[in-house]
């Protein structure tokens, strides 16, 4: 990805996340979170990471923000929270961003130099070579997921019905 | 890049042209098909110089209704979301309208030394694409019932997103079976995959290897497509319009045309993945191959045209089939609606995708 690219992406990208918690209205952030990752996906798009960018629009933007939105739609949220409930939050927001922030350099510093890299092989973020990564190296951690994903689907479960 | 240009364009206009005169024949056969079921007239009033078009209405729903809808006042409630409630029915079409690129409608064109592909955009992610495209088309009906400041818009709004979300997992599911049997998620090479004989007489469509998948996936997509029976997020007697009842002018066109837009993609898709697409029987790139053993050959571009016609007329005729259960069956109640898709829909797809693995495999493990 070249320079012009990748700077016309992450400028707007970085306003549209930035938008999602300075925006005072909870309707409009999670627009904006929506907007974030659509570009998110177009990135994966220009890095060839067709599937990864498919997956991100139809997980994330058209299903998980659609239950966001809706819920946020159905408890009618205020869009000033009371002074006493904002300051544990902003102590806790505050350390969690910072740790991330830190993890973000701890990272950057072990990043590969990009320049000096091999180009990526024919069918390079095709369903079939991303399938067939997921069904032999990383076979045990997919599996491991589901069966995370379907704990988390009867704990849903047990907590919505309290007799089954 | 010129050969880029050409057929990017052509086939640009091509895809829009098609839509949008089959948005416009579905919004006319819907008015008078749809009153000749129920035995009354229908749209006769409107004409041209009294004797056009012979009284079948079809100027009060191609020229007089459109007219209307666009010169209408473009009215926004007070206390709605202004940018909201104007981004909506865009957020709405857009992802609509731009779902057919990935569909194909002929084989390949060669014309002056040049092959061209008749699909507008070759995706290895196409059904990925399609469903994710799909699964966009909620948000506009969402913001729509919120926007609009008022019950009736918010609690269709929350209908449909509910509605849409629950169908999409059913619908996903059911063309994974179909994604089995053809093994690639590319729309044109699963058209292609249908091309073949088996025993030499019947044509390999989809629907002869996933009969289940062919029903899940209509119903998954007239519901997707919010039209009656699935129609609870607009239900008139219920909610007044439901998420656009505050809409006027073109801006209900619009929320009118991508349920339209829908139930014609729904179609496009139907055909695509159980009918054969624009699979002719008998007809290969060169003409007609018949089992009997005839050969008619036909030029390249006599094939293409064949092809696409049969595209369209399947597609029409996919779409004059949903009219038909439209104005047949009565409207869901809610918990049935909640009920066909999560315990009917969603375990008979389930069932599907495991049955034709295990067909799959055992299959290969013969040969």
């Amino acid at each position: 990805m070249d320079h012009v690219t990748f700077f016309s992406l992450a400028l707007p990208l970085i306003v549209v996340a930035a938008m999602v918690i300075l925006h005072p209205n909870p309707v409009y952030s999670a627009l904006f979170l929506v907007l974030t990752l659509f570009l998110l996906a177009v990135y994966f798009l220009f890095l060839d990471a067709h599937m990864v960018a498919a997956l991100q629009i139809i997980v994330y933007a058209g299903a998980i923000m659609v239950l966001f939105l809706f819920v946020i739609m159905l408890l009618n949220v205020q869009s000033n929270p009371q002074e006493h409930q904002r300051k544990g939050l902003r102590t806790a927001a505050t350390i969690g961003g910072a740790l991330l922030v830190a993890e973000l350099f701890l990272l950057l510093r072990r990043a590969p130099n990009g320049a000096g890299q091999s180009p990526l092989p024919e069918g390079y973020g095709t369903v079939v070579a991303m399938s067939e990564r997921l069904f032999t190296d990383f076979l045990l951690p997919f599996e491991v997921t589901s069966v995370l994903l379907l704990v988390a689907v009867v704990g849903a479960v047990v907590l919505a019905k309290r007799h089954i | 890049m010129i050969d880029f240009t050409i057929s990017f364009i052509l086939t640009f206009m091509v895809l829009f042209m098609a839509l949008n005169i089959s948005a416009l024949f579905s919004a006319w056969v819907d008015r008078k098909a749809s009153a000749l079921m129920q035995d009354r007239i229908g749209a006769n009033r409107a004409s041209i110089f009294g004797f056009l078009p012979f009284n079948l209405g079809l100027t009060n729903s191609m020229l007089c209704d459109p007219i209307k809808l666009f010169t209408k006042e473009d009215f926004v409630p007070p206390g709605a979301d202004k940018l909201l409630h104007t981004l909506a029915p865009i957020i709405a079409f857009v992802p609509a309208l731009i779902t057919f690129v990935a569909i194909p409608f002929g084989d390949v064109l060669s014309i002056g030394g040049r092959e061209i592909n008749l699909q507008a955009a070759n995706l290895n992610v196409g059904l990925l694409y399609i469903l994710a495209m799909v699964s966009l088309g909620v948000y506009g009906v969402v913001l729509a019932g919120w926007a609009s400041n008022n019950r009736w818009a918010l609690l269709g709004g929350i209908r449909a997103s509910a509605q849409m979300v629950s169908y999409e997992i059913a619908m996903g599911l059911s063309l994974i079976g179909t994604v089995l049997t053809f093994g690639s998620l590319d729309l044109q090479e699963i058209a292609r995959a249908q091309g073949h004989l088996i025993g030499g007489w019947i044509p390999a469509w989809g629907i002869i290897y996933q009969p289940v998948a062919f029903f899940i996936f209509m119903a998954a997509g007239m519901a997707e497509s919010k039209r009656i029976p699935f129609d609870l997020p607009e239900a008139e007697s219920e909610l007044i319009q439901g998420y656009f009842t505050e809409y006027s002018g073109s801006k209900q066109a619009m929320f009118m045309v991508v349920d339209l837009i829908e139930s014609v993609i729904v179609s496009g898709l139907v055909t695509t993945l159980f009918f054969g697409g624009w699979q002719i029987p008998f007809l290969a790139r060169d003409g007609f191959h018949f089992p009997w053993g005839g050969i008619v050959a036909l030029p390249s571009l006599i094939v293409a045209l064949l092809q696409v016609g049969s595209f369209t007329i399947k597609v029409l005729f996919f779409t004059f089939l949903q009219l038909m259960i439209r104005w047949t069956v009565p409207r869901f109640r809610y918990d049935q609606l909640m009920n066909l898709g999560w315990k009917g829909l969603l375990p008979l797809s389930l069932v599907n995708v495991m049955v034709t693995a295990l067909v799959i495999l055992l299959v290969q493990s013969a040969k």
